[in-house]
C-alpha cells in the first residue's frame, strides 16, 4: 500500500528520508513549498531522482547556457539543445541526429552490463528523435594499462559494447582508448550514437492534446537501477556503503532491435504525437518531461505498468531504470493501429496514462492518488546552483613545471629507440585488440572506421552523401589549462573530420569532471565550458547537445578534467573521402601547418618521463579553420590520396600510422619542420596534417595551400618497406608493426 | 573422488534476457502453462581426496571470484554423491 496524497496532507509531521535520497535540506523545503504540503513517498522519489545532478544539471546549467548564448549562426541546426538529441541538416532533405553520453559509474560497478546499457541508452535517445540509428562510437578512458583494475574493467567494457552493439546490428566506427592514472577507479565510458532521419519525420518529446493516450512500450519493468541515477551520480563510491549500490541494469539488445524497428514503423505510419525514451530516472523522467514540454497535464495509472517483479512498490516503479522501454503519446483513434504494430514486433505495449488539461501530473495507484505535482517543477524547474569556483592554488606551479628540463633524445639511435618506445605506448599503440571486437561494417554503409581519423557513413545510396564523425579529448591538456584543453579537444575532433574530407557542421560533448562541490573542479568546469563555447563560436560549429558527468573521483582525487568532444561533418560524396594510409609508392609526402617546440602535456612527456606540467600546445583556431577549408577543397579536387592529422605522439606517430595502415613505407626529411629532429618528430602543435599527393598534383596542392594561408613543408616520398627519417633513423615496417601491434595483446591477452 | 556442484543464477531482481527468450518460445512450440524461466549455469567440480569444510570454503572462494559474478549473480555449493 503506497502513501496517498490525502495521507500526506493530514500528516505533515512525518519524518521523510530526503537526505538518504540525496536531497539537500533546502531542496526538501522547496518541494514542500511547491506542493503546499509534505510530499508523498512517491513524490519524494520523483523529485529526488529528477533533482539529482545527473537529471537536473543543477551545478552545470549556468555554465552550459553559454552553448546557446554563444552559438554560431547556422542554418544547419534543425533541433538544438534540450531535446533528446540535436538534429542537423546535411542537405538533400536528410538530417542527422547525434549525441554522446556518459555511463561511467555503472561501467565501473559492472563493466559488461554498464557499457552495454550505455550503448542501449544512447541508441534510444537517437530513436526518440524519429531517426534510424546507423552507427555508434565509444570514447573510453581507463587507469594505467597495466593496473589490476584496468584488467578487470577494460575487457568487460569492450565486450559489453561489442556484445550490445553487434547484436543490435550497428557498426562501431570509432572512438578512443586512453590510459591515465587519474582514471584508476573512475573509468570513463562515453557512448555516442548517430542516426539518420528525413526532415519531415523528426519527432519531439512532448505530450499535448487532451485525451491523447500515454503508451509505455518495450520491456517490462523490473528492479533495475532503482535510485541508480540519483545515488550513483550524486555521491562518490565509498566502500563503507555498499548497500547504496543499486540493482545492476541488464541490457537485452534483441529487445532493443525490435524496439527500433517497431518505432520506425510507428513513425512511418504517423501514429505518434510525441515520443520519449526511458533512461535515467525511468518513468519519473519520461512522464514529467513529456507533460512539462506539452500543453497541459497528465494522469498516469501506475498499476497498469507491466512488471517483471510483482513485488515492486510504486516508488520503485517510478524510479526503475529497466532498459529497452519507450513512452509514446498516441491519439485515441490511432491506438489500435499503434498496438497492432507493437504486436507484430512482439513488443509489449500498454496504455498507462492520458493527457489532460489539469496542468498537473497525477499518478494513480489502484484508485488512490499518490502523486499530484506541477510537472514543470519536477522536470524543468529543478534547483540551480551557482557553485563557488576558484583557480586551484596548485595551478601556477603545475604550469611552471614545464617539460624543458626533461632529458631529450638527440642522437639517431636515441631517437630511433624513443620512436619505437612511443609507438608501443598504450595510448599510441594499435587499438585493434579493442576495435576488432566491434562490428565496424554491418549495415554495409561504413566508408571509414577505426583506425581512420574519422568514422564515415554513407547516408544516401544514390547521391553518395555521407557523414563523418570523430571524438577527441585530452585530459592532460585540460588539467594544464582547462580553457585551452577543451578548445584543443574540439580542435582535434574538427581536424579529424576535416582531414577525412568532410565539412564540420556541429558538436556534441560529454563533460567528465570530478565533484562540483570542490571549487577547484568547478573552476575547471567553468573554464572548459567557456573555452568550448568560445571555440565553437569561432569555428562556426554549434553544440547540439551532450551530457555532463560529475563526481568522477575517488576520495579527494578528481580525474583529469576530460571534456570529450564529438564533431559531425558532412561528406558531399563519400567516394572522395580521404583515408589515412599511404596507398602507393612514389607519391610526395607533405606536412601542412607549423610545428613549434610544444611538449607540455605531450604523450612523450607522459609516457617516457611520467611528467605532466607546463602549458598545452597553443590553440590556433584560425589555422585549424584554414586547414579544414584546404582539406575540403583538396578532397573535392582529388588532390590527396592520403591524409592524417598530427596530434598525440606528434609527427612520428602520424607517419608510423600512415605507413602501417597499408604497409607502404616512406622516406622523409624533417630538417625543415622545426628546430631539431626531436621537436619535429614529437611536438604536438595543432592544426597540422600529413598528406600524400601524386607527384603531378603537388604544385596544385601548394597553390591551394597558399591561397588558404596554410604553410607547406615537403617531407619526402612514399615507397619501400622502411620508414626513413633521413640522417636520423631507419626502421623496417615489420619492426614498427611488431612494436605498434604487440602492446594490447601482451596486456590483455 | 567426490563431486561438488556449484549452481550460479542471476540474482532474482536482475533481468535474464536468455530466460525471457526461452519463456517466449515455449508457448510458440506448444508448451503451455509455464509462467517464467530463469536460466543459470552449473559447474561440476571433481575433487581429489576427502571433502572437508576447509575444502568447501576454498570452493566457495573460487565460486565467488571466478565461477560467478557476485555483482549480478548468486551461487550455491553442494556436494553430490561420490562418483
Amino acid at each position: 500500500m503506497s502513501e496517498t496524497v490525502k495521507h500526506a496532507e493530514t500528516t505533515p509531521e512525518v519524518q521523510q528520508p530526503w537526505r538518504e535520497l540525496g536531497l539537500k535540506e533546502d531542496e526538501y523545503a522547496r518541494i514542500r513549498e511547491i506542493l503546499g504540503r509534505r510530499p508523498t513517498s512517491a513524490e519524494l522519489a520523483m523529485y529526488s531522482v529528477m533533482w539529482s545532478e545527473h537529471c537536473s544539471y543543477k551545478s552545470s546549467k549556468l555554465h552550459l547556457a553559454q552553448f546557446g548564448q554563444k552559438a554560431p549562426k547556422t542554418d544547419a541546426l534543425l533541433v538544438g539543445i534540450g531535446e533528446n538529441a540535436g538534429v542537423v541538416d546535411i542537405g538533400q532533405g536528410w538530417a542527422v541526429t547525434f549525441k554522446v553520453e556518459s555511463h561511467n559509474h555503472p561501467s565501473y560497478v559492472e563493466p559488461y552490463q554498464g557499457a552495454a546499457t550505455g550503448v542501449g541508452g544512447i541508441v534510444r535517445d537517437i530513436m526518440s528523435m524519429g531517426a534510424r540509428p546507423v552507427a555508434v562510437m565509444d570514447p573510453l578512458r581507463f587507469g594505467p594499462a597495466d593496473a589490476e583494475d584496468t584488467r578487470r574493467v577494460l575487457p568487460g567494457v569492450v565486450a559489453g559494447i561489442g556484445g550490445y552493439g553487434n547484436c543490435l546490428g550497428l557498426p562501431n566506427i570509432g572512438g578512443e582508448v586512453v590510459f591515465d592514472p587519474s582514471y584508476a577507479g573512475n573509468p570513463l565510458v562515453n557512448a555516442l550514437c548517430v542516426g539518420v532521419v528525413r526532415h519531415e519525420d523528426i519527432k519531439l518529446a512532448f505530450a499535448s492534446g487532451r485525451g491523447n493516450l500515454i503508451v509505455l512500450f518495450g520491456a517490462a519493468t523490473g528492479g533495475d537501477g532503482i535510485g541508480g541515477v540519483s545515488v550513483l551520480a550524486s555521491e562518490t563510491f565509498d566502500d563503507a556503503h555498499p548497500t547504496k549500490r543499486p540493482a545492476v541494469q541488464v541490457g537485452d539488445p534483441f529487445m532493443e532491435k525490435v524496439l527500433i524497428e517497431c518505432c520506425l514503423e510507428v513513425f512511418a505510419a504517423d501514429l505518434v504525437v510525441g515520443i520519449q525514451d526511458l533512461g535515467g530516472a525511468g518513468l519519473s523522467c519520461a512522464t514529467s518531461e513529456l507533460a512539462s514540454a506539452g500543453d497541459g497535464g497528465m494522469t498516469v495509472w501506475l498499476d497498469r505498468v507491466p512488471l517483471r517483479d510483482s513485488s515492486l512498490a510504486p516508488e520503485e516503479i517510478l524510479m526503475s531504470e529497466s532498459q529497452e522501454r519507450m513512452c509514446a503519446v498516441v491519439e485515441p483513434a490511432k491506438l489500435d493501429a499503434f498496438l497492432d504494430i507493437c504486436a507484430k514486433w512482439d513488443v509489449l505495449a500498454t496504455v498507462i496514462g492520458e493527457v489532460d488539461d489539469s496542468g498537473r501530473l497525477t499518478v494513480q495507484w489502484h484508485g488512490d492518488t499518490i502523486v499530484d505535482v506541477p510537472p514543470r517543477s519536477v522536470a524543468h524547474d529543478g534547483p540551480v546552483y551557482e557553485r563557488p569556483f576558484a583557480r586551484p592554488s596548485w595551478q601556477d606551479a603545475l604550469q611552471a613545471d614545464d617539460p624543458s628540463s626533461l632529458p631529450r633524445p638527440t642522437s639517431g639511435d636515441e631517437l630511433r629507440a624513443t620512436l619505437l618506445q612511443m609507438v608501443a605506448a598504450p595510448n599510441l599503440a594499435s587499438k585493434s585488440w579493442v576495435t576488432d571486437q566491434y562490428d565496424r561494417y554491418v549495415l554495409g554503409n561504413t566508408v571509414l572506421a577505426q583506425p581512420e581519423d574519422a568514422g564515415v557513413i554513407r547516408v544516401d545510396d544514390e547521391t553518395h552523401l555521407g557523414v563523418a564523425l570523430a571524438t577527441d579529448g585530452n585530459g592532460r591538456f585540460a588539467k594544464l589549462d582547462p580553457y585551452a584543453g577543451a578548445q584543443l579537444a574540439l580542435s582535434e575532433a574538427y581536424r579529424n573530420v576535416a582531414v577525412s574530407g568532410a565539412r564540420p557542421l556541429a558538436v556534441t560533448d560529454c563533460l567528465n569532471f570530478g565533484s562540483p562541490e570542490d571549487p577547484d573542479v568547478m573552476w575547471q568546469f567553468a573554464e572548459a565550458t567557456r573555452g568550448l563555447a568560445d571555440a565553437c563560436l569561432e569555428l562556426g560549429v554549434p553544440v547540439t547537445g551532450g551530457n555532463v558527468s560529475f563526481y568522477n573521483q575517488t576520495g579527494d582525487a578528481a580525474i583529469n578534467p576530460t571534456p570529450v568532444v564529438g564533431v559531425l561533418g558532412v561528406v558531399a560524396d563519400v567516394r572522395r573521402r580521404v583515408p589515412i594510409g599511404f596507398g602507393a609508392a612514389d607519391e610526395v609526402v607533405l606536412l601542412l601547418g607549423e610545428a613549434r617546440d610544444e611538449l607540455g602535456g605531450s604523450e612523450w612527456a607522459h609516457h617516457v618521463h611520467g611528467h605532466l606540467g607546463g602549458l598545452p600546445p597553443r590553440v590556433d583556431l584560425a589555422a585549424e579553420k584554414a586547414l579544414g577549408a584546404l582539406m575540403a577543397a583538396a578532397a573535392d579536387d582529388g588532390l590527396v590520396t592520403a591524409a592524417h592529422d598530427v596530434s598525440d605522439g606528434g609527427l612520428a606517430q602520424t607517419l608510423v600510422e600512415m605507413v602501417l595502415r597499408r604497409g607502404v613505407g616512406a622516406s622523409v626529411t624533417v630538417d625543415d619542420v622545426a628546430g631539431d629532429a626531436f621537436v619535429a618528430l614529437f611536438a604536438e602543435s595543432v592544426a597540422r596534417a600529413v598528406v600524400a599527393v601524386p607527384a603531378d598534383r603537388v604544385a596544385d596542392l601548394e597553390a591551394s595551400a597558399s591561397s588558404y594561408g596554410v604553410p607547406v613543408t615537403r617531407l619526402g616520398n612514399t615507397g619501400g618497406e622502411t620508414l626513413v627519417v633521413q640522417g636520423v633513423l631507419t626502421v623496417a615496417v615489420d619492426e614498427l608493426r611488431a612494436a605498434h601491434e604487440g602492446t594490447f595483446p601482451a596486456l590483455f591477452g | 573422488m567426490a563431486r561438488v556442484v556449484v549452481d550460479v543464477m542471476l540474482k532474482p531482481e536482475i533481468l535474464d534476457p536468455q530466460g525471457k527468450a526461452v519463456a517466449q518460445a515455449l508457448p510458440r512450440l506448444g508448451y503451455d502453462g509455464i509462467a517464467a524461466v530463469r536460466q543459470g549455469k552449473r559447474f561440476e567440480l571433481d575433487v581429489v581426496g576427502e571433502i572437508t569444510e576447509e575444502r568447501l570454503a576454498q570452493i566457495r572462494g573460487a565460486a565467488e571470484t571466478l565461477l560467478s559474478n557476485p555483482v549480478i549473480e548468486d551461487f550455491t555449493v553442494r556436494v553430490e554423491d561420490a562418483i
